[in-house]
């Protein structure tokens, strides 16, 4: 009974702890959203209402009215949506070259792979802004997507789950008459698909996101992404609060779908690629 | 030769992520290298050696820049590191629905992106009409002008990325921790070892490959820190939050000084290695699996 006693106090503990936790960071989000409807002569009162009184939609009214926001919009779906497609089929392909096929300098392709991942992204940014511009693509869709492509992390995260694909099966297949990429198609697809789904949706996720390089990449206002395009925003009309939290909630609502809806995923597939 | 032909069918699969690979990451990579010897603007592209590296090793800006970055490494990771090991100590003996509730609760900043938060938090720091200083007055202190001090700026970063953070590392961890047999937990409680003893001599040790990915992974990011700087401090006030991301950024991209900008990227690039390698020299040596 003591003893019982004891693990519900600590119990107790534990969740007002976690609540003080989660509280600190849901707080400011919470706060982005009730201001997005508050009015804007508002914003300023102290102190704030936690619930908006007479809620307002003149916020996303006036976000709208920029017609820019919907182009930034439609940029981020054709960047991420491209990305992450593309990803998802080329790192397949390679991780299972990786993971099942012996050729030889595999060993050494896979190391550059891993040791890839370490470099931070400023090393690589000034060279493959000049490649970009040497190539005539700045500002283009192309910029934006090829070197998305190419992270290397995709690669690893599906090579380390096809290795545990039994290879038994992927020999009865060749044995039986199916061709290499059949093989590949009718077999190892429908075996990776939560690998895949965890892959496509981390990429989705990290495109959607991305600031840096559509910020360097990108000189016309026509072809920001929403991050980018947010930072516009932020410079244009610093102090209008409840206009810059409208596009804010605006630009991440995507996001928090697509977390709601997979949110399996997110909170187990992560460990997929991460430690074995 | 007879082996690359027998493995044609592995060089054909692998060959159209590699040649993107190739062309936009390994060679702006060897590139970088090269880059960094050159001096290369707008007005020249001449070969000078090493005379970037000289220039930047004894330039005040580029060394605060580098001890900026390591007070908010050092500053964030081990918080949000710790922050996420309670976090996932504390949720282990619930349900699993709320489990699933908090691991879902602290992930949430997490899909948001950093601009987004650093907006937010903008106006959360903002002097006059912030909501952090509304609560300083109603504590009965004095509002501070969080960001506009030298004094304050970089610390206010760090509490915020600290708060926001950790969410990817508690799933990580509460998987990791998922993962060991119950029964040793059971074990040394009814030897009668405290909470803390059981977290220092059973949860760590076991959660140490877990432990040393994250923090190798986390060091990484947090030094490249960038968005935050971008748009909440350009930098300032005084130079004390221009990291070293932010740093290169500008003097590529807004003084155009490519060469120079690639030595820096190297530099920051061998930091890290050299990090990498302490890291898993100190922890690494000891993991027991």
């Amino acid at each position: 009974m003591k003893a019982k006693t004891k693990t519900n106090i600590k119990k107790a503990i534990s969740l007002v702890i976690l609540g003080v936790l989660a509280s600190l960071a849901f707080i400011p989000l919470y706060w982005m959203v009730a201001t997005a409807f508050t009015q804007p002569s508002l914003t300023m009162k102290f102190p704030p209402d936690i619930i908006p009184k007479n809620p307002t939609l003149q916020n996303f009214k006036d976000l709208f009215e920029r017609k820019i926001i919907f182009r930034w919009t439609l940029n981020s779906f054709i960047v991420a949506g491209t990305v992450t497609l593309a990803q998802i089929f080329v790192c397949a392909m390679a991780g299972y070259a990786l993971a099942k096929k012996k050729f030889p300098g595999s060993k050494v392709i896979f190391s550059i792979y891993i040791a890839s991942m370490m470099i931070p992204t400023q090393v690589t940014l000034v060279p493959l802004y000049i490649l970009i511009s040497k190539m005539g693509m700045v500002d283009t869709y192309q910029a934006l997507i090829l070197p998305a492509i190419a992270a290397p992390f995709g690669v690893f995260l599906m090579r380390q789950f096809m290795v545990s694909v039994p290879t038994e099966i992927i020999e009865a297949a060749r044995i039986d008459g199916a061709s290499e990429f059949r093989t590949f198609t009718k077999i190892i697809v429908p075996i990776s698909k939560p690998a895949m789904a965890v892959l496509g949706i981390f990429t989705f996720m990290g495109q959607w996101n991305s600031f840096l390089w559509p910020l360097i990449v990108t000189n016309t206002s026509e072809m920001r992404t929403l991050q980018a395009g947010l930072s516009l925003l932020q410079e244009q009309v610093p102090m209008q609060y409840s206009y810059l939290m409208a596009s804010a909630t605006y630009s991440a609502i995507p996001m928090i779908i697509v977390f709601l809806a997979f949110q399996r995923y997110f909170l187990q597939g992560i460990t997929v690629g991460a430690i074995k | 030769m007879n082996d690359v032909w027998k493995g044609r069918s592995g060089y054909l699969f692998i060959l159209p992520h590699f040649a993107l690979f190739a062309v936009f990451f390994l060679v702006p990579v060897g590139w970088g290298m090269y880059l960094s010897m050159f001096n290369y603007n707008v007005f020249s592209q001449t070969f000078i050696w090493f005379d970037n590296y000289k220039r930047i090793l004894s330039d005040w800006l580029f060394l605060k820049s580098l001890r900026n970055t390591f007070v908010y490494t050092f500053g964030v990771v081990p918080l949000w590191l710790g922050k996420a090991l309670l976090v996932t100590v504390l949720i282990y003996p619930f349900r699993k629905g709320i489990r699933t509730f908090f691991k879902a609760a602290f992930y949430l900043p997490h899909v948001t992106s950093a601009v987004i938060i650093s907006m937010i938090w903008l106006w959360v720091f903002n002097p006059n009409f912030g909501l952090l200083n509304y609560f300083m007055t109603v504590l009965g202190l004095e509002p501070v002008v969080w960001l506009g001090r030298s004094l304050t700026a970089m610390p206010s970063l760090i509490v915020m990325q600290v708060i926001m953070g950790g969410g990817s590392t508690i799933v990580l961890l509460s998987a990791a921790m998922a993962s060991i047999p119950e029964y040793y937990f059971e074990a040394a409680t009814l030897e009668g070892a405290g909470s803390w003893t059981v977290f220092r001599k059973i949860t760590v040790p076991l959660l140490k490959p877990t432990i040393l990915y994250a923090l190798v992974m986390g060091t990484i990011a947090n030094f490249q820190t960038f968005s935050n700087i971008y748009i909440m401090t350009s930098g300032g006030p005084e130079f004390s939050t221009t990291t070293i991301a932010y740093l290169i950024y500008e003097t590529a991209f807004k003084n155009y000084n490519l060469g120079l900008a690639s030595a820096m990227s190297m530099v920051m690039f061998a930091i890290l290695v050299v990090l990498g390698i302490i890291q898993f020299k100190w922890l690494g040596s000891n993991v027991e699996y």
